[in-house]
C-alpha cells in the first residue's frame, strides 16, 4: 500500500473519532449551561472542558468569555477556525477518504460522502431551527454509519489496520487529555467529599466519555473518584478506557507486523507492547500514589511515542 | 437557414435505431421522468462523481447534467467508424514516431518543418526515442461530429490525456441500474470491458527491463484537478495504485513508488499530467507534480510512460489539417473519416479569406482548448468580431478557422418534454500490441436550445451512448 495512501487511511480515522468526541463535549456543554450559576461553578466546568480540547485561547479570541449554548455550538460543531470541531472534522475526514477512494468500499464512502453532503444541508438551516441534541445526534449517527460500514464491508488487510490504529490513539488520547484537565477532581480530598459539587463533576466526566450508563452496569453503587478513575483507565470492558484503547491498538499493531514480515521496521509495535505491559501492571491505587497527574503526563507522551513510531514504520515513505 | 441531420427522424420517419426509444419516450409519464432524473442525480452525487471547472468557482462538487436519453449507433454505422478511427489512431502514431526519428513526412515536403519543429508541443528531450512497440499516443480521444446519414467529421485529435472516459462508463451503470427493461428487450453492446482493455494495453508496453509482471499505477496531479475522479475511478477498476509526484521517486535507472513496506519499483505510468510537469529536472523546474529524474529512466527503458512526452506534437489544430497526408503517407490508404475545412490564417489567401468572413466562421486558438479562445462567426456581435480581429491580426500563426458546422442533433430531454440538442461523440481508442475501441464513447449534449456549444465547462451535458449488435 502506498504510504500516502496508508497516512489518509490513519488520519481519516483520527478525524473521525475526533468529530464524536466534539459531539460529546457539545452535549456535556449543554448541559451545563441548564444548570444555575454559582461562584465556584458549574459553569467553570465548560472553562475545563475548553482545556481538555486545548483550544481555550482560541475559544476566547472569537466569542469572548461569554459562554451561551450558541457560542458553544457554534465552536464545537460549525466553527471552521476550530480544527476539531464536528464540521471541520467530517470535512477533513472526507476529504482524505476522497483522495483513498480506492482503498475504501463503496458502502464507506457512501457513508462518508452522505455525512459531509447532510452536513452541507445543515449548514445551510437557520440556526434557530436546530438544537443541540440534534446536532449530537446528527454526529453520533453518522459516525455510526461510517464506522459500521467499515467493520462490516473493508477488507482486513493492511488498510484496515492503519484506519483503525487512528480511531485507537485518537481515543486514547482524548480520553486521557479529558482526565488529566480533571484529575484534581478524581484525587480523593476531604473538604470535597460527598459534596453535591464533586459529584456532580464526575457525572461530568462521565457523561463526556458517554460512559455514565456504562459505569452503573459496570460497578453499581456509589460513584466514587477511585470507581471512576479505574472504570476509565484500567477497566478492559469499558471502551474508551485507556487500556482498552491500548489494548485494541496492539493487536492492529500485531497485524502489521505479522502482514509485513522482518523487512519493515516496527518501532510502534514495540513501544506499544512496552506501555501496555507497565499499564497492566498497575492499579488505581498505585495510579494514585504515582500522582494521577504524572501518569496521565506520561501515558499522553506514550501515545504520542507510539504515533510517532506509526509515522516513522509505515507513513513516511522511506526510500 | 441551416438544416440540421436529426438523428431520430428521417423522412418524417423515425429512425430505426431510435424506433424501440419512441414508445419508451412516449409512454413515460412527466411525473415519472421527473423522479428518474431526480434520481440519476442523486445517484451521481452518492457515487461523486462531479466536475470542477477551473477559474469558475462557486461549487467544487458541481455534476455534469446527465440526459437519460441514450444517443444511439446501428451496428454498420459503428463498425464505419471504427474503421476510421483505428486508421486515424494508427496514422498519429506513425507520425510521432518519425517526427522524433527521421522526420521523412517533413523531407518529403508533406507537412511544413516549422509546424513540427517549432511546436510548442514538440519535445527536443524525445528526439531519436522509439518507447516500447513504438507507441507514443496510447489512449487516442477522437472528437467527432455528424453532419448527415453517412456523414461524419473529425472535430479534433487528443494524443495526449483525454478525459471523459468514466462518463463513458458510469452513464451505462446508471441506465442499467434505473431502466433494465430497456437493456433486456435491446441488444446494447457493452463497454465495461474498456478498464480491463486498457490496462492490457498499458502492460503490453512494458519497458524491455521489466522481467515480471509490470507494475502499472496512474499519476495524477492529485484530488483537487477536475478529473480526479475519473482518476481513482479507472485505478480501482484496473486494480492499480493511484499516485502522485511525491510518491514517486528515481533511485539507480528505476522508478519507485514509497509503500508501507519500503520502496517498490514501477514499470508503467499512466499519467495525468501535462508534459511540462512530469520532470523538473527536464521541464518546468517549479513543478511540484512530477518526478526529478523520471525522464531519464524513461530515456534509458527503465520506465514506460503513457501516452509519451512529447505526444502532444500529433494533436494540435494546425497540425490537424495534415492528418489526412499522414494517413496517405504512412498507410498508404485514403482517410475514411473527413477532416473539417479549415484555413490556416498564416497563409495569405486563407488570412485574407478569413478576415472577409468572419461573421460565418469559426475562428480558433490553435493551443486552446474546451472552448476557450474561440470566435463562434454567426454568434457573435459585431463589435465581438472587431475585438477578435484586433487579437487575430496581432499574431495570425496562432488561429485556424473553420465553417460553422451543421452538428446532428439526438433527442433530449428537456423541461416541455422532448426536443432534438446537438451532440458531438469522443471514443476512446487504445494503442499497444493491439489497437481496441469499445463500442461506445462520450456523447456530449448541447443543452440550450440551438447551441452548438457541447463543453461541460459552457453547459453542456453528457448521454449514455448505444451502439446495437446485429
Amino acid at each position: 500500500m502506498l504510504s500516502r495512501t496508508a497516512a489518509n487511511l490513519f488520519w481519516m480515522g483520527r478525524h473521525l473519532e475526533r468529530a464524536e468526541t466534539a459531539a460529546r463535549l457539545l452535549d456535556v456543554g449543554a448541559r451545563i449551561t441548564l444548570l444555575p450559576n454559582t461562584a465556584e461553578g458549574y459553569r467553570n466546568e465548560w472553562g475545563s472542558l475548553l482545556r481538555a480540547s486545548g483550544a481555550q485561547a482560541a475559544f476566547a479570541e472569537g466569542y469572548g468569555d461569554e459562554i451561551t449554548q450558541e457560542n458553544i455550538e457554534s465552536w464545537l460543531f460549525f466553527d471552521r477556525g476550530n480544527p476539531s470541531s464536528v464540521a471541520s472534522c467530517i470535512e477533513r475526514a472526507r476529504e482524505g477518504g476522497r483522495i483513498v477512494r480506492t482503498a475504501l468500499t463503496s458502502q464507506v464512502w457512501d457513508a462518508l460522502n452522505m455525512a459531509y453532503q447532510d452536513l452541507r444541508a445543515l449548514e445551510r438551516r437557520p440556526r434557530g431551527h436546530l438544537d443541540t441534541a440534534m446536532l449530537t445526534d446528527f454526529t453520533t449517527r453518522h459516525g455510526s454509519t461510517v464506522r459500521g460500514a467499515i467493520n462490516a464491508t473493508q477488507l482486513r488487510n493492511d488498510g484496515w489496520h492503519f484506519l483503525n490504529l487512528g480511531y485507537l490513539l485518537e481515543r486514547a488520547d482524548a480520553t486521557a487529555r479529558l482526565l488529566d484537565v480533571k484529575y484534581y477532581v478524581l484525587l480523593p480530598r476531604v473538604e470535597f467529599v460527598g459534596s453535591g459539587l464533586d459529584n456532580y463533576q464526575w457525572q461530568v466526566i462521565l457523561r463526556a466519555l458517554s460512559a455514565h450508563r456504562a459505569f452503573h452496569w459496570a460497578y453499581g453503587g456509589e460513584v466514587t473518584a477511585s470507581k471512576v478513575a479505574d472504570f476509565l483507565i484500567l477497566n478492559g470492558e469499558s471502551p474508551r478506557s485507556l487500556l482498552t484503547s491500548l489494548y485494541e491498538a496492539v493487536w492492529h499493531l500485531d497485524g502489521l507486523v505479522r502482514r509485513y514480515g522482518d523487512e519493515v521496521p516496527a518501532s510502534a509495535s514495540a513501544r506499544a507492547h512496552e506501555t501496555l505491559d507497565q499499564l497492566v501492571r498497575r492499579d488505581i491505587e498505585a495510579i494514585f500514589d504515582e500522582g494521577l497527574h504524572e501518569f496521565l503526563s506520561w501515558f499522553i507522551n506514550e501515545v504520542a511515542s507510539i504515533s510517532n513510531g506509526v509515522h516513522d514504520d509505515y507513513l513516511s515513505g522511506r526510500m | 437557414m441551416t438544416t440540421y441531420y436529426n438523428e431520430m427522424v428521417d423522412g418524417g420517419r423515425v429512425r430505426e435505431p431510435y424506433a424501440m426509444l419512441s414508445d419508451w419516450i412516449e409512454t413515460m409519464p412527466a411525473e415519472i421522468r421527473q423522479m428518474k432524473q431526480a434520481e440519476a442525480e442523486a445517484l451521481f452525487r452518492r457515487i461523486g462523481i462531479t466536475f470542477a471547472v477551473y477559474g469558475e468557482g462557486g461549487d467544487p462538487d458541481r455534476l455534469i447534467p446527465f440526459d437519460m436519453m441514450p444517443r444511439v449507433f446501428l451496428q454498420g454505422e459503428w463498425r464505419r467508424l471504427e474503421r476510421g478511427i483505428k486508421q486515424r489512431a494508427r496514422a498519429l502514431n506513425a507520425f510521432l514516431r518519425d517526427v522524433y526519428g527521421r522526420g521523412e513526412i517533413v523531407r518529403a515536403g508533406r507537412i511544413p518543418a516549422r509546424l513540427v519543429y517549432r511546436n510548442a508541443a514538440y519535445e527536443k528531450a524525445v528526439v531519436g526515442f522509439v518507447p516500447p512497440r513504438g507507441v507514443f499516443s496510447h489512449i487516442v480521444g477522437i472528437d467527432i461530429v455528424r453532419t448527415g446519414r453517412d456523414e461524419f467529421y473529425v472535430l479534433e485529435d487528443n494524443c495526449r490525456t483525454p478525459s471523459g472516459v468514466s462518463y463513458m462508463l458510469e452513464n451505462r451503470e446508471i441506465m442499467m441500474r434505473m431502466f433494465p427493461a430497456l437493456f433486456r428487450n435491446n441488444r446494447i453492446e457493452p463497454v465495461d470491458q474498456y478498464p480491463e482493455l486498457l490496462r492490457r494495453t498499458l502492460a503490453s508496453v512494458a519497458p524491455a527491463k521489466c522481467e515480471d509482471a509490470p507494475t502499472i499505477v496512474i499519476l495524477t496531479p492529485g484530488h483537487y484537478n477536475s478529473a480526479y475522479y475519473e482518476h481513482s475511478f479507472l485505478a480501482n477498476l484496473m486494480g492499480v495504485e493511484l499516485v502522485e509526484g511525491s510518491d514517486l521517486f528515481v533511485d539507480g535507472g528505476f522508478v519507485y513508488m514509497r509503500t508501507t513496506q519500503g520502496p517498490k519499483r514501477v514499470d508503467v505510468i499512466y499519467r495525468r499530467i501535462d508534459d511540462q510537469f512530469l520532470d523538473p529536472l527536464c521541464f518546468r523546474r517549479d513543478s511540484m507534480l512530477g518526478v526529478p529524474g523520471l525522464m531519464d529512466v524513461w530515456r534509458s527503458g527503465g520506465v514506460s510512460i503513457a501516452s509519451a512526452p512529447g505526444a502532444g506534437v500529433a494533436d494540435d489544430k494546425a497540425v490537424y489539417t495534415f492528418v489526412p497526408e499522414m494517413i496517405r503517407f504512412y498507410l498508404g490508404e485514403e482517410p475514411l473519416l473527413r477532416n473539417v475545412q479549415t484555413w490556416t490564417l498564416w497563409k495569405d489567401d486563407d488570412y485574407r479569406y478569413v478576415m472577409a468572413n468572419l461573421k460565418d466562421l469559426v475562428v480558433k486558438e490553435v493551443h486552446g482548448s474546451g472552448g476557450y479562445g474561440m470566435l463562434i462567426g454567426p454568434r457573435a456581435t459585431r463589435a465581438e468580431i472587431e475585438s477578435f480581429a484586433g487579437r487575430i491580426k496581432a499574431d495570425p500563426g496562432n488561429y485556424i478557422a473553420q465553417p460553422v458546422l451543421a452538428l446532428s442533433t439526438s433527442p433530449t430531454f428537456v423541461e416541455e418534454g422532448v426536443a432534438p440538442r446537438h451532440v458531438d461523440l469522443r471514443p476512446f481508442c487504445l494503442c499497444g500490441d493491439r489497437i481496441e475501441l469499445v463500442p461506445g464513447g462520450l456523447t456530449r449534449v448541447a443543452l440550450r436550445e440551438g447551441s452548438l456549444v457541447v463543453n461541460s465547462s459552457q453547459g453542456g451535458g453528457v448521454k449514455d451512448t448505444w451502439v446495437l449488435s446485429e
